[in-house]
């Protein structure tokens, strides 16, 4: 697969040496084809050798005791917001890949909805440039499709892959015009930067700020329908086909999306999409609360809508789990529902939620769940993550049994806006490797001693 | 009860019970003298961010008839207007110690979220398109003294759904006294999911309105015609509007007001002699004594408790004076 944009992080200029040994890990990695008790060995930032569980020669090399825990493939995700350059308040590169790599991602592509939008050449080097010095795990950046996300003329794509972007999409708002959306299809011939897509029909949603259905029906709020975002999936596929290129759809919330997708990857579309936990895990059912924790775009939608995103999910027909990690200050939630911003944050929850909530109950495989969570970064040009001899040692180690309430000793995010805070969960993120180093650890598991 | 936000929060007896305190204070009422002490030395804020005048004045004017201090903040010319949060205001106004705050919001779940930020009880007097109970428990009063119980009475509903809070709350409240309710409108005004979720009938035609004991309408607006909700008035008024030829000499007929006239009601109806217009406003004064007395003076209706002789709880005793 060809590489287009380019991953930056503290550890992508230190120069690899050292390694560690994660010893008597459950590896699973269903893309490598393990599931079984290994020993680990990490050097120069390569995983050098899986061998028998504790057979591993023992070195001046850090040691991690896994004592039968689970190690994965580093998860990516490929659509989380930074605020950055802009609202350092909510969330800056530094706290926001703190927050990835607490929740086991080794990669993560930051959407373009900054204040101001980056939209070009300069904007995104210099948001490199920061990510070099500061991002705890590799980030990459996309830049917009068109000039300050106002969706009317193309920016200037050709400098912005050249600077090193890592795709191009105005996530937050929907490219309305039909137009608009045609050229930058044709421009992806040049540049071949890949394109997301926020999916919704401004002339259907416009004024709304949950899912239509009963609930909004008994709140007096006005509804999104799900055809909002269906119908405009439909058009962009379309276009797609016409123009012989490829899109990724991001945040698919409605049955009638997996649907259109579907269809689409039937006829040959290149099409790619992705699912976030919350519309996974959750309907319009919480947001008679009218807590605004709740309120994200797309919205919640209904019990069919999500068992049909689990449907798709399961399948592969949704390539992957994004969190559209969206970091919000309290000012912007603590206010009534149609008036907080739309967003949670989610990098942390992620694996554990859908652990809990779809592994447990057999809902979904374990690793079908782990090959979901790295999915991301195919759709984007990169290789996905995986546990065998030669490739980049991203690896999370996770504690299957360790249960733990969301949110209870505080955040890595700079923002609190999570819809599952509170929640009780199984499956904690014990440690984090990017490129052999370790990026997190948490707290309580010390390294080298049993825990 | 703490405090009044929804009436899908309430149950029978707690709408029982406020029917009988409106019944005592109906009786008060009735009096040369309408004022009774009972919530003397209590403070309460009206807080209104829309305009109204019925709700607003008529809980200003329940307050006073109890004797409370009343704070009325419009937000014309408040800080509210400066950009002040509502939590902010919530905070200033809770510094005076205020026990019932009455609020009214363009947003759903305004009320609810005031709750989080005073230790006053907290009236939702309309959020948004959501609620607006005080309204449902002023029509379920007017509605008892007329016809006696609600039970297997057919109501009802005509016009904007889409956009009405008086509608949700008067669909639940109905309910709730086991009456049935057939929300009737054009299909772009009616909510989608509505029936199931609300547990009312949907029609778009006013054919049967022959069965409904009561005719409930709501405002039609006519910003909505801008919004291609309905294609004119005139088609509007020509298949919703109730007038004498639609309305039958047995048939009851409700509106929360303001009446558009010759809109949604044409005038012989809104004036002739089965119209509770009027029966209503009136309701809303006793229904909101009651429901600030339920809030403040608390539980059960007790033995004089509207004389003020025995059930008035006891007041702060004002600073300089001997207690």
């Amino acid at each position: 697969m060809r590489r287009i944009g380019s991953l930056d992080w503290r550890g992508s200029s230190a120069a690899r040496e050292g390694g560690l040994i994660v010893r008597d890990a459950h590896v699973l990695c269903p893309r490598g084809g393990i599931d079984a008790r290994r020993d680990v060995v990490v050097r120069k930032g390569e995983i050098a050798e899986i061998v028998e569980a504790g057979s591993a020669e023992l070195s001046d090399a850090e040691t991690i005791e896994a004592e039968g825990r689970s190690l994965f493939p580093a998860f990516f995700d490929p659509h989380v917001h930074l605020r950055t350059p802009g609202r350092e308040d909510e969330e800056d590169i530094e706290t926001g890949s703190r927050a990835a790599a607490a929740g086991g991602f080794c990669g993560v592509l930051a959407m373009a909805n900054t204040s101001p939008p980056v939209d070009t050449a300069g904007e995104l080097s210099a948001l490199r440039e920061q990510a070099r010095e500061r991002a705890a795990i590799p980030v990459g950046f996309l830049a917009c499709v068109t000039r300050g996300m106002k969706g009317e003329e193309l920016s200037e794509m050709a400098e912005l892959a050249e600077a090193g972007a890592c795709g191009v999409s105005d996530d937050g708002l929907p490219i309305a015009s039909a137009r608009v959306m045609r050229r930058a299809l044709q421009y992806q011939a040049l540049t071949d930067l890949p394109i997301a897509l926020h999916e919704e029909d401004p002339e259907l949603s416009a004024g709304a700020s949950m899912h239509e259905g009963g609930v909004s029906a008994a709140l007096g709020i006005a509804g999104v329908p799900s055809v909002s975002e269906s119908t405009m999936i439909a058009r962009d596929c379309a276009l797609a086909a016409y123009e012989s290129a490829r899109v990724h759809v991001q945040h698919l919330s409605a049955a009638e999306s997996v649907e259109v997708v579907a269809r689409a990857k039937e006829a040959g579309v290149a099409v790619s999409c992705e699912a976030t936990p919350h519309h996974l895990l959750l309907t319009d059912e919480e947001v008679r609360s009218l807590d605004a924790r709740f309120k994200m775009n797309p919205p919640l939608r209904s019990e069919s809508d999500r068992q049909a995103l689990i449907e798709g999910l399961r399948s592969g027909l949704i390539d992957c789990v994004a969190t559209d990690h969206a970091p919000h200050s309290s000012e912007e939630k603590e206010v009534p529902f149609e008036q907080a911003a739309m967003g949670v944050i989610g990098l942390e929850t992620a694996f554990s939620a859908l652990f809990t909530e779809l592994v447990l109950p057999g809902v979904l495989e374990l690793g079908t769940l782990v090959e979901r969570l790295g999915g991301g970064a195919e759709p984007f040009g990169f290789e996905a993550s995986r546990i065998e001899p030669g490739v980049e040692a991203n690896l999370v180690l996770v504690d299957l049994d360790a249960e733990w309430e969301a949110g209870a000793e505080g955040w890595e995010s700079r923002s609190q806006n999570s819809c599952f805070d509170g929640l009780r969960q199984r499956g904690r993120v014990l440690v984090t490797v990017a490129g052999g180093r370790v990026a997190y650890r948490q707290r309580s598991f010390a390294m080298g001693v049993a825990a | 009860m703490r405090h009044l936000l929804a009436i899908e929060d309430l149950e029978r007896s707690d709408v029982d019970r406020i029917m009988a305190l409106a019944e005592s204070f109906a009786e008060v009422g009735r009096r040369d003298i309408k004022k009774v002490p009972t919530l003397r030395g209590r403070t309460i804020v009206s807080l209104f961010y829309e305009s109204s005048t019925r709700t607003s004045s008529s809980f200003e004017l329940a307050a006073k008839r109890l004797s409370a201090d009343v704070v009325s903040i419009k937000s014309v010319g408040s800080s509210v207007e400066k950009g002040e949060s509502l939590k902010d205001t919530i905070a200033t106004l809770s510094a005076y110690g205020p026990e019932a705050i009455v609020i009214r919001s363009p947003h759903a779940g305004a009320a609810q979220l005031v709750t989080r930020w005073t230790e006053a009880s907290v009236v939702n007097a309309g959020d948004g398109k959501h609620e607006h109970p005080s309204q449902a428990l002023l029509d379920v009063y007017t509605l008892l003294q007329r016809l006696g119980a609600l039970d297997g009475r057919r109501i009802w509903i005509v016009g904007d759904v889409l956009h009405s809070r008086v509608a949700r709350s008067g669909i639940l409240a109905f309910r709730l006294m086991g009456a049935e309710v057939t929300v009737c409108g054009p299909p772009t005004l009616i909510p989608r999911g509505i029936a199931e979720s609300l547990g009312c009938q949907v029609t778009h035609d006013l054919g049967g309105l022959g069965e409904a004991e009561v005719v409930y309408a709501l405002r039609m607006q006519h910003e909505r015609m801008g919004e291609s909700f309905v294609p004119s008035i005139r088609e509007y008024v020509a298949r919703y509007g109730i007038d004498s030829r639609r309305l039958g000499p047995r048939q009851l007929l409700m509106h929360p007001g303001p009446v558009n006239r010759g809109v949604e009601l044409s005038p012989e109806v809104i004036d002739g002699p089965n119209s509770l217009i009027t029966a209503q406003v009136e309701s809303g004064l006793v229904v909101r004594m009651a429901i600030l007395y339920e809030l403040l003076a608390g539980g059960e209706p007790r033995e004089g408790a509207v004389d003020g002789r025995q059930g008035e709880l006891p007041a702060p005793t004002p600073i300089g004076e001997p207690a």
